[in-house]
């Protein structure tokens, strides 16, 4: 019994440490002053931290604009999918109806072939639309992707809530939408901002759209990419905006703790 | 294919031809059908299509095959999924067993480990950049050990065999969270009964997982395997960060193809490629799983 | 005034038929139970008369208004859910005025009809807490304060004492018994439990498979079964059910089984002739006396088992092909095997037409 105890402790500690040291790593390098990261030999623990690195990438041209762009295109890129998907993860929660199994088939399949087949079409496409380097045409690629994941979380959270909550809101004097607006939303709302949360992280990562899409308006991603591929960038600008692109999903696995397992938790039979 | 999700409550409203749901998820569809359905469509149509004339042709495909990059694109699309997958998916499922056993702590452990699903492609390869670097933390981790007097060069095209791994390392490193956590919540369905009633008679712990639990946990592993080896062709960032071009991949020939030689058609055709190649292997993995499936059974 | 009427009634799911064809009076004030096994169509009942269900055919006529179109909140009734369905992100007091505030009643009014709702069910010290803080029972006495202090026209309850343990079960059907004399409202009760709807109802529905099978106060229902199956349903254990031969002996109805002749009362007439003289006699186990020796009217029988039930016993009795139960008195005393007698008291017999099970004895 203790011996598996202290298999199950062993194993733990070495699985932490691979996925918390790089994590580690990354944060060391972007707060270590510029020289030791070029020096050899090369010091692990800097004998001072600085914030130089990380403002030399904020400085740097395009940068600030461009966390502004990922923040725009994350929030539009929010208000696109609930729109489109609440409903749907609504309707999966509270109806049976014919075709139910169809659309959930159909909104799995786009978790399958995401961003990579439909960004160049779509660039094509978008050129003609008057999309093309603009914000809103990204954020609705990263709405696309986003659709499965979306309506899977608040499908889930309106399974979670009795519907005869509903129902005893309307016979004491609520109309349907009343009842659902003073009972059940305001029950649902950790889920949803979960949910929120979540399309922000997807679309805060997403490159190969942003990237396929933009010219100019750059995000986050679009812009390191582009500089490492086309400027070469330096190695510190690198360190500096991958622990600045890492920051946000610390903070949000915290946040949606509670749904890891509904967004992934899908079965193929 | 199912969403696990509860059972549907009895409350459910209910009616005669009730056109409510109906009318929710046509937001969902039309939008699918624009921007998913629509742009595949396109994709093969551009790729079937000449640039110049628009006339119907396979010269893409022609300008794609002829590529000097297009063969060790797809032989290291290949060879990463094929040592990658296999590796993600037995670290997820130590994790999720790990997690499943509920030793104290075991939520702390869960949210560590699934850090990485919040960390794109990108981040995780300059993550990793900062490592693998010639004046990186490996070399200074080797030089403090007293295992290296000068900084080893990894990242060159001299060691492919070393720009592979390193690939390998980073993607396992940030996708085994997504499948650990689909093998955590299969893991979750299977009843306690199951183990409970594997040791009443006599099963031990490995017997019990062996014969037990991993069988039961077949369409979870399917399905990691499925969404981990389509995505594997989506595989671009770290490999663009960790390499450059000298580890040619498909999506990122797709990249330097529509960006650098501004050839949306010969894009198209790496997309085309990229989904045929996809649903053949979920049918694939369908396919012989199915087979499996009957054999067992017949 | 606040009378129910329900005409023809019918609800389907897909193939599957909830209501067939109902229809039932229920007078102003009266508490009526809606009794069945599970599946009946007792909750689809209940939800189509607060308007939660749409009915495939039929009228809900309430205090005179058809309200057969109208939806829940416009009906003048409140409802007690199974799980109590008590809103888990508002305090107790917001739960409890929900229905006031959705009718613009005024603040002072709101508190004041809370008030007076939470002495009735002892739980104004829970004002301020969630119902997450709750127990069970308590939580139950929310979801019934909510209700009343609606003072619907109707209130409707669906099993709410099914999620209680049972001592609290007692308890809470004495209170729900108190509260309906207090607060007058025609109130209609859904339960599976039987000892619940002869201990609540002023008259109970016995309801089989989407149809109501009899209408009648507690003790006709427990008395004079309409049929079979009503006999069956209700008492613990329920009613004995053995096969005889109907004859008229010197003018008198006379049962014959197994040597036995039975005759009844000269006052009971058979309201419609079986159809061979075959008829399933029906005797409630505390109306058969057991006699040590033979007499004519007396059928013989071999002992079972005894078991004792606190304040009765048990007595399981083999009679031919049959298996009848007796109450017998706590004194008495019988070995497994023994040959005794039972002797059926003729005006508490019940008949039943051998083939439709429907009673054909006045
Ligand atoms: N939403 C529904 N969909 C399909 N069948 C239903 C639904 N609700 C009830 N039923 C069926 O209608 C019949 C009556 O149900 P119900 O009124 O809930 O019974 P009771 O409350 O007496 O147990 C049952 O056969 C049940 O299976
Ligand atoms: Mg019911």
């Amino acid at each position: 019994m203790t011996l598996r105890r202290l298999g199950i402790y062993s194993a733990v500690v070495v699985i932490s440490a691979w996925v918390a040291l790089p994590l580690v790593l990354i944060t060391l390098a972007a707060f270590s002053p510029r020289e030791i990261l070029y020096a050899w030999p090369r010091r692990i623990w800097p004998e001072r931290f600085t914030l130089d690195t990380m403002l030399f990438f904020v400085r740097s041209a395009g940068v600030l604009q461009s966390v502004v762009n990922s923040l725009i295109v994350a929030v539009l890129t929010i208000v696109l999918a609930f729109l489109i998907s609440a409903p749907t993860g609504y309707a999966l929660a509270r109806y049976r109806f014919r075709g139910r199994d169809a659309v959930q088939l159909a909104i799995l399949a786009t978790k399958m072939f995401p961003a990579t087949v439909l960004s160049i079409p779509l660039a094509v496409a978008f050129i003609r639309w008057g999309l093309y380097d603009r914000l809103i045409g990204v954020a609705i690629v990263h709405a696309t992707l986003s659709i499965p994941f979306v309506t899977v979380i608040v499908s889930s959270v309106f399974v979670g809530i009795s519907y005869e909550l509903e129902e005893a809101a309307m016979t004491l004097g609520s109309s349907r939408l009343q009842a659902f607006l003073r009972v059940t939303i305001p029950m649902a709302l950790p889920g949803l901002a979960a949910a929120a949360i979540f399309t922000f992280v997807l679309s805060w990562n997403e490159v190969f759209a942003a990237t396929i899409l933009t010219l100019n308006n750059r995000t986050l991603p679009a812009l390191i990419i582009n500089s490492v591929v086309a400027a070469g960038a330096p190695l510190h600008y690198r360190f500096a905006g991958g622990f600045f692109m890492v920051l946000p999903a610390l903070i949000i696995i915290l946040l949606i703790r509670r749904y890891l397992l509904t967004l992934w938790g899908v079965t193929v039979r | 294919m199912v969403v696990a999700d509860a059972e549907l409550p009895q409350v459910a409203p209910r009616g005669r031809v009730d056109w409510t749901p109906y009318l929710l998820v046509l937001p969902t569809l039309a939008f699918l059908g624009v921007f998913f359905v629509y742009p595949m469509a396109q994709a093969i149509w551009l790729s079937l299509t000449d640039q110049q004339s628009g006339a119907l042709s396979l010269t893409n495909f022609r300008r794609m095959g002829g590529d000097l990059y297009f063969i060790p694109a797809i032989r290291y699309s290949i060879l990463i999924m094929a040592i990658a997958v296999p590796l993600q998916v037995a670290l997820g499922l130590v994790i999720a067993l790990l997690v499943n056993s509920r030793f104290r702590g075991h939520s702390a452990f869960l949210y560590l480990t699934a850090i990485p699903i919040g960390i794109s492609d990108l981040a995780a390869g300059l993550i990793w950049l900062s490592i693998f670097t010639e004046r990186g933390y490996l070399n200074a981790f080797l030089d403090a050990a007293g295992l290296a007097a000068q900084p080893i060069t990894f990242l060159t095209y001299e060691h492919t065999s070393w720009l592979i791994g390193a690939i390998v390392v980073t993607e396992v490193w940030r996708a085994t969270a997504i499948v650990m956590l689909i093998l955590l919540s299969g893991l979750q369905l299977i009843a306690k009964d199951y183990h409970d009633t594997a040791s009443i008679f006599g099963a031990g712990r490995w017997q019990t997982l062996r014969h037990v639990t991993l069988p039961l946990l077949r369409p979870s592993l399917q399905t990691a395997l499925i969404i981990r080896t389509i995505l594997a062709f989506q595989l671009f960032a770290t490999v663009v960060a960790l390499a450059g071009r000298q580890i040619p991949v498909l999506a990122g020939e797709a990249y330097f193809w529509y960006s650098l030689y501004r050839s949306p058609n010969v894009a198209s055709a790496y997309a085309a490629l990229i989904l045929v190649l996809s649903a053949a292997i979920t049918f694939g993995y369908l396919r012989l799983l199915r087979q499996r499936e009957l054999e067992m059974t017949a | 005034m606040a009378e129910i009427t329900l005409q023809h009634l019918r609800k389907t799911y897909g193939k599957v038929v909830a209501i067939k064809d109902l229809s039932l009076d229920i007078k102003d004030g009266e508490f009526l139970v809606l009794l069945g096994p599970s599946g009946c169509g007792k909750t689809t009942t209940l939800r189509a008369l607060a308007g939660l269900e749409m009915l495939d055919r039929g009228r809900v006529i309430i205090g005179g208004h058809d309200v057969t179109a109208l939806p829940p909140g416009k009906r003048g009734i409140a409802m007690v859910f199974q799980s109590y369905a008590v809103f888990p992100h508002m305090r107790v007091y917001d739960n409890i005025v929900f229905g006031l505030r959705m009718r613009g009643v005024s603040p002072g009014e709101q508190r004041k009809r809370a008030e007076e709702g939470a002495e009735l069910l002892q739980i104004a010290s829970l004002f301020d807490r969630y119902p997450a803080q709750l127990s069970g029972g308590q939580r139950q006495r929310v979801a019934v304060a909510r209700a009343i202090v609606m003072q619907p026209d109707v209130l409707l309850m669906d099993e709410p004492l099914s999620n209680l343990d049972a001592l609290l079960r007692l308890h809470m059907r004495a209170e729900l018994k108190r509260i309906h004399r207090e607060v007058r409202s025609t109130t209609v009760y859904v339960t599976h439990d039987q000892v619940e709807a002869l201990s609540l109802g002023d008259r109970i529905a016995v309801m089989l498979e989407g149809e109501i099978v009899q209408c009648d106060t507690p003790a006709r229902i427990y008395n004079a079964p309409a049929n079979r199956f009503v006999g069956s349903f209700i008492g613990s254990p329920p009613m004995n059910f053995l096969s005889g031969t109907l004859r008229t002996v010197d003018g008198r109805l006379t049962i014959e089984r197994d040597g036995a002749r039975i005759p009844l009362p000269p006052a009971r007439k058979v309201t419609a002739a079986p159809a061979d003289g075959t008829v399933l006699v029906g005797i409630r186990p505390e109306h058969i006396e057991v006699t040590a020796a033979p007499a004519p009217e007396a059928l013989p029988g071999r002992v079972v088992v005894l078991e004792p039930i606190g304040a009765q016993q048990l007595l399981t009795v083999r009679v031919g092909d049959d298996i009848v139960k007796v109450s017998t008195p706590p004194e008495f005393q019988a070995d497994a095997g023994q040959q005794i007698w039972l002797r059926f008291n003729p005006d508490r017999i019940r008949l039943m037409d051998a083939q439709t099970g429907a009673a054909i004895l006045s």
